[in-house]
């Protein structure tokens, strides 16, 4: 199976009747607006991790046009999914920075109140939010609330029992959901050819689900497709599964050094496919990307780094007591206990 | 007042929380027509429809999260795993997402799933079908770990655990499904999940057990009493969180503590229970808290079980061990 492209790495646009989309300025220009921010706030975090006011950050450069072309073609009580580096979806969804950085400077295991954006905390044990997704989508099959699922995951994820099982579970009980790899090729070092022989869409299709692949870099691509398979899942039509094809243009995380694994040539062949250059390709040549609208993007982008920079410093950190209070309902009497001996014990010490 | 098998108590437990409440599923492996391999949910599926007793994939680390996402969504389910020995592949599931969701999430989500595990040994039956382990998860924060001994406790504490707010982990002694008994009928007999109960008072030991161990206690109380020995036998019920009060409360006044179950002895809830009693009863303690359970070794073929399972000889062995310290 050849990936969907509607948009060459030149530039090029080549309509795909099967998978129609209305390509106007005023979605390319939203589309590169988008992630365009998202990879000015990724620069930003990053940066601050090398500054020391984050513990660790997990970029989502070269991975913009699969999130934010499958993320902008779901409804917005659509409920997602994601894994961790989901940050260029999460963005367009109304997360805020402060909300996503709160995690990676280790005050919290979380950052967003999943109800108020329709969107999961990060899942960091890969693949066990897909049968977490699979059961949600059970749950609005018995609903009848017309909304869709949406799980997202990558290469390396799908190697896990639980996605596999997820799949198989999906497609038996047919329920309303939209599994979305990011195959970005690498699992920290580990190849995806390493990971599996049969593409992973041929396998998805081997569970019964109904199966595409598409050029991961190509928001335009990405948008049609998923809105047609959304469109078609909220039909009724079964479970479906997008593979994506990007790249991971920086290391697994902060923490990561690619130059031990793979050639500076690899990346530079996936660096002219870069999602955002490829659409500024053809805006430029259609006259949708004037001077104006260019620094306009500039000065958002600008404003959100500035703004990522301000919160991430004033994040707030709860006292070592709240953790007692969030491990189940109520605090137990062993944990009213711990916490006032150590609340205690902190209070006698004299400075 | 109805007397029912265990089977049947929480059979008609999970029938009662289905009709009490909309958003409870029952969900797992062959509980549908077949009403599940020790028959807890027979009928429910043809009561209640597919949509609600549902026959899922032989998939238990599946089991497990489809519930978490349908908690998520507002759903109650409760999961069965078809046996002890088969949780383990959900065993990232119960203890890496439903355990800790509501800590990630700083107590913004919950996921409220029971897990129903029948547990333990006494059947005759082959590997992996007969293990006791509660210690694994009784390990973890974030869980309500329950063990019922008897019909009426097994139909309100199931019933109680669908009405809670936070995960439970609900084992039920394979040994005591056909056992009958009494099942007191009202609201006013739903159980807390946390407190265990003395079911026989004494003066001169306390007997700590739960689950399929809990016949063999109140035995060896009764024999142990025609050699002139009062024995306390509490039935621990809630085994995280332990209900230390009742616990202290007892061996204060008894002054030895015997602590009897099928798991093996090394790390299992005996030797929590006895640092605890330790440093809550040091002064009254007239013996070092002693452990009666399992070996620690797998759980044996079904040949041996009568020997690998703390028998009345072995409860009244340590009990005699403690009076004579």
């Amino acid at each position: 199976m050849e990936p969907v492209r509607l948009l060459a790495p030149d530039g090029t646009l080549t309509p795909d009747p099967r998978w129609p989309l209305d390509v106007t300025p005023q979605l390319c220009r939203d589309f590169y607006r988008r992630m365009s921010l998202a990879r000015s706030f990724d620069n930003e975090a990053l940066a601050l991790q090398r500054q020391g006011e984050l513990g660790l950050w997990l970029q989502s450069l070269g991975q913009e046009a699969s999130q934010i072309g499958s993320i902008t073609a779901l409804r917005a009580d659509d409920y997602v999914f994601p894994t961790y580096r989901e940050h260029a979806a999460a963005l367009c969804r109304g997360i805020t920075p402060a909300e996503l950085l709160v995690q990676w400077r280790g005050n919290t295991h979380s950052g967003w109140d999943p109800a108020r954006y329709h969107f999961h905390i990060c899942t960091l044990v890969l693949a066990a939010q897909l049968p977490h997704a699979t059961g949600y989508a059970m749950g609005v099959q018995r609903d009848g609330s017309g909304e869709i699922v949406t799980a997202y995951f990558g290469d390396g994820s799908a190697s896990q029992g639980e996605a596999n099982e997820a799949f198989n579970w999906a497609a038996a009980t047919e329920v309303p959901l939209l599994f979305f790899c990011q195959n970005n090729q690498w699992a920290i070092s580990t190849p995806s050819r390493t990971q599996m022989r049969a593409p992973l869409h041929q396998r998805a299709a081997g569970f019964g689900l109904d199966a595409h692949l598409v050029d991961g870099n190509d928001v335009l691509a990405v948008h049609a497709v998923t809105s047609a398979v959304a469109a078609q899942i909220r039909a009724g039509g079964g479970p479906a599964l997008i593979e994506a094809l990007t790249y991971r243009m920086a290391g697994h995380s902060t923490s990561d050094d690619p130059g031990r694994y793979r050639t500076p040539s690899e990346l530079d062949s996936w660096t002219t496919r870069d999602p955002i250059a490829r659409l500024e390709s053809l805006m430029t040549a259609r006259g949708w990307l004037d001077d104006d609208f260019r620094a306009e993007v500039e000065a958002e982008c600008s404003d959100l780094a500035a703004q990522t920079r301000k919160v991430c410093r004033e994040l707030p950190l709860d006292d070592v007591s709240s953790l007692f209070g969030t491990v189940l309902a109520e605090e137990t009497p062993l944990l009213a206990q711990e916490r006032h001996r150590h609340e205690a014990l902190t209070a006698s010490f004299v400075d | 007042m109805p007397v029912l098998t265990l089977s049947k108590a929480i059979n008609t437990g999970l029938r009662r929380s289905l009709e009490d409440d909309p958003k409870v599923v029952v969900m797992g492996q062959d509980v549908g027509g077949l009403g599940g391999v020790f028959r807890v949910t027979d009928g429910l599926q043809k009561d209640f429809g597919a949509d609600r007793v549902i026959d899922t994939p032989l998939a238990e680390a599946s089991i497990v999260g489809t519930a978490i996402g349908l908690a998520l969504r507002g759903y109650r389910p409760v999961c069965e795993i078809q046996f002890d020995g088969f949780v383990y592949p959900a065993f990232s599931q119960i203890v890496s997402q439903l355990a800790k969701i509501r800590a990630r999430s700083g107590g913004k989500l919950a996921v409220p799933v029971v897990i129903r595990i029948p547990v333990g040994g006494g059947i005759g039956a082959v590997e992996h079908h007969s293990e006791s382990n509660e210690a694994y998860f009784a390990h973890t924060a974030g869980l309500r770990v329950v063990c019922c001994s008897n019909p009426h406790d097994g139909h309100w504490m199931l019933r109680r655990a669908l009405t809670a707010a936070d995960p439970v982990i609900f084992y039920e002694p394979k040994r005591r499904y056909w056992t009958k008994d009494e099942v007191a009928e009202g609201p006013e007999h739903v159980l807390p999940l946390d407190r265990a109960r003395i079911l026989r008072p004494g003066t001169d030991l306390t007997l700590l057990t739960y689950g399929g161990m809990v016949q063999t206690c109140l035995q060896a109380a009764e024999t142990a009493a025609a050699e002139g020995h009062d024995l306390e036998v509490i039935d621990l019920r809630s085994l995280s969180p332990l209900d230390l009060a009742t616990i202290a409360e007892s061996v204060d006044r008894t002054g030895r503590c015997v602590v009897a179950h099928e798991a093996p002895t090394f790390g299992g809830l005996g030797a929590e229970i006895g640092t605890s009693v330790t440093e809550s009863c040091f002064y009254h303690l007239e013996a070092p808290v002693l452990r009666v359970g399992g070996f620690n070794t797998p759980y044996p073929p079904a040949k041996y079980e009568d020997q690998y399972l703390p028998d009345l000889d072995r409860v009244l062995d340590a009990v005699d061990r403690s009076l004579a310290w």
